[in-house]
């Protein structure tokens, strides 16, 4: 991908995340990661090579909530299934469930200015949730949520997709949120990003809060921070 | 732009930076003050700036003017007795005022039609935004004064072209002001739209004009102003039918009644505060609850 400006973004990048799966990427900041989904997504054409994904009812959740400040959360939770043309007793009772699986209960009728930042990332997540998604694309959602908020998402976000069995393509900093919660992580090099390593993560699922304290967890992580270190210089 | 300089810019665009909300940074500094003292600092000032104007006003009617040209600037109290508290002077200004107001809000409702009308086209044809743009700005900037002869040639003298002053005079800040606030919309929610094949239309109603509002009424605020002007101004120089304020002010200076001129002036001036507050007031009932106008300055 080679922007107008002639800043090339990603090289060689070759992959593909089937139904059940739960790939994510781990790379520098500015290494390519959200031009990767926002070709995925549509929203950026490729200048090269070949793309094919799924775009009925994508779910992508960008790195900014981008939440509408003049509706109210729950209004914000609705607009997707409202632009699918959902009936309103529906796409309202979608909405609530979201907010509820994403701990935002009680904040329904206040505004986006009124939440922080991490709060504002969980409506962004119910928003998308309403969709079901067949292919869930995540953008660092969790970077600005404290830890435990963010384990618990993380949790949730597994149940989610065992229960759902979407594609899911996500993209973090945090290499225990990877590894916790993906099929498969995959690292990309400091920009132009290529792809320079893949682990397979073998965990059953549902997995347990504690397994981020085994042994195998722990080694994993450690294989994938060593490569992480290395795509950086 | 160097790896280095790029993941910089990355990080200040994180949620995390730009997601804190600044007034929990100044949450100790305020502290609470006393409610007689909030009303000495807030109510003091502009009652002893309004005693010093006073005062300067009697030391010119009665110390700068001697008796025969005391009718230049009659002393407040007469203002008062003469303009306002004589119920036949003062409500011949009263339906003069109600006259221009009602200019005024013909020619505002038609300034805001052709103005949102525009504003809505030139956003979504970037080709009719070039064609048209320059020619506004080139009809903005001839000085009414230059023109009226021309309205009075080809809609008389009469309401009409009093309307017509109000509309030239108050289209232009509706339309850059609109234009200004349809595009405003982020990128990312523009983003979202096109992810969920939104239709033009559907963007325009759910993403375009909400995201417009604060800059909508911003705009609306300066021409509710400036038609009220253009009302005043329209009726100073085309006096057929109804008479308005601008004709009364023209009366009173002939006339030499310098007391019914100043109450004019000063009810003329009564009446733009008043715009100006009301739509300040719906802007707030209308929008007040998600958007901060300290926030941005509109
Ligand atoms: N529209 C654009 N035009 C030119 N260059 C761009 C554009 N968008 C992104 N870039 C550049 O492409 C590179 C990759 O950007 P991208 O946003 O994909 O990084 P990222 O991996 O998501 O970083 P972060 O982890 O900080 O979010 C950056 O160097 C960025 O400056
Ligand atoms: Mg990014």
């Amino acid at each position: 991908m080679i922007f107008p400006d002639g800043t090339e973004a990603l090289q060689d990048v070759s992959f593909s995340v089937d139904r059940g799966e739960f790939v994510t990427v781990v790379g520098p900041s500015g290494c390519g990661k959200s031009t990767l989904l926002k070709i995925a997504s549509g929203l950026l054409e490729n200048t090269a090579g070949h793309v094919s994904v799924d775009r009925e009812r994508i779910g992508y959740v960008f790195q900014d909530a981008t939440l509408l400040h003049w509706r109210t959360i729950l209004s914000n939770v609705e607009l997707f299934a409202e632009l699918h043309g959902i009936a309103k007793d529906e796409r309202r009772s979608l909405a609530q469930d979201a907010i509820d699986m994403v701990g935002l209960s009680g904040f329904e009728h206040h505004y986006p200015k009124s939440l922080s930042g991490g709060m504002r990332m969980r409506a962004s997540l119910a928003r998308t949730l309403t969709l079901q998604p067949p292919v869930f694309l995540f953008d660092e959602p969790f970077g600005a949520v404290d830890e435990i908020t963010r384990e618990h998402l993380n949790e949730e976000t597994q149940q989610l997709f065992q229960r759902e069995g979407f594609a899911g393509l996500f993209i973090t900093h945090s290499i225990s949120e990877a590894v916790f919660m993906s099929t498969r992580v995959l690292v990309m090099s400091a920009r132009p990003g290529r792809i320079v390593a893949e682990f397979d993560i073998p965990f059953d699922y549902p997995r347990k809060p504690q397994l981020r304290f085994e042994a195998a967890f722990a080694e994993l992580s450690g294989e994938v921070s060593a490569q992480l270190r290395g795509a950086h210089s | 732009m160097t790896t280095q300089e790029a993941a910089e810019t990355g990080a200040i665009e994180s949620p995390l930076v730009g997601g804190a909300d600044p007034s929990t940074m100044h949450a100790g500094v305020y502290r609470e003050k006393s409610r007689p003292r909030v009303l000495a600092e807030t109510v003091l000032p502009p009652l002893v700036m309004g005693a010093l104007i006073a005062g300067l006003w009697y030391s010119v009617s009665y110390g700068v003017l001697d008796e025969r040209r005391r009718f230049l600037l009659r002393p407040p109290h007469q203002v008062i007795e003469v303009g306002f508290l004589d119920w036949d002077n003062f409500s011949e200004i009263l339906s003069g005022l109600w006259s221009s107001t009602r200019v005024a809000m013909i020619g505002l409702a038609i300034a805001i039609t052709i103005g949102f009308a525009l504003a809505t086209l030139m956003s979504q044809a970037k080709v009719v935004e070039r064609a048209v743009f320059p020619f506004m700005v080139t009809l903005q900037a001839i000085p009414i004064l230059a023109i009226v002869p021309l309205i009075s040639f080809w809609f008389g003298t009469g309401q009409k072209s009093r309307v017509v002053v109000c509309v030239i005079i108050s289209l232009f800040p509706i339309i850059v002001n609109t234009l200004f606030g349809l595009q405003s919309a982020e990128r990312g929610m523009h983003d979202l739209f096109t992810l969920h094949r939104a239709s033009r239309l559907t963007r325009l109603r759910k993403l375009m004009f909400p995201a417009a509002m604060p800059a909508i009424f911003a705009g609306l605020r300066i021409s509710a102003g400036l038609s009220v002007i253009g009302a005043i101004v329209g009726d100073f120089f085309f006096g057929l039918g109804d008479v308005g304020i601008g004709q009364l002010l023209r009366k009173y200076a002939n006339n030499l009644n310098g007391e019914q001129l100043l109450a004019a002036v000063i009810m003329s001036s009564a009446l733009g505060v008043t715009v100006f507050l009301i739509f300040g007031w719906i802007q707030t009932a209308a929008i007040g609850k998600w958007h901060d106008t300290s926030d941005s300055g509109i």
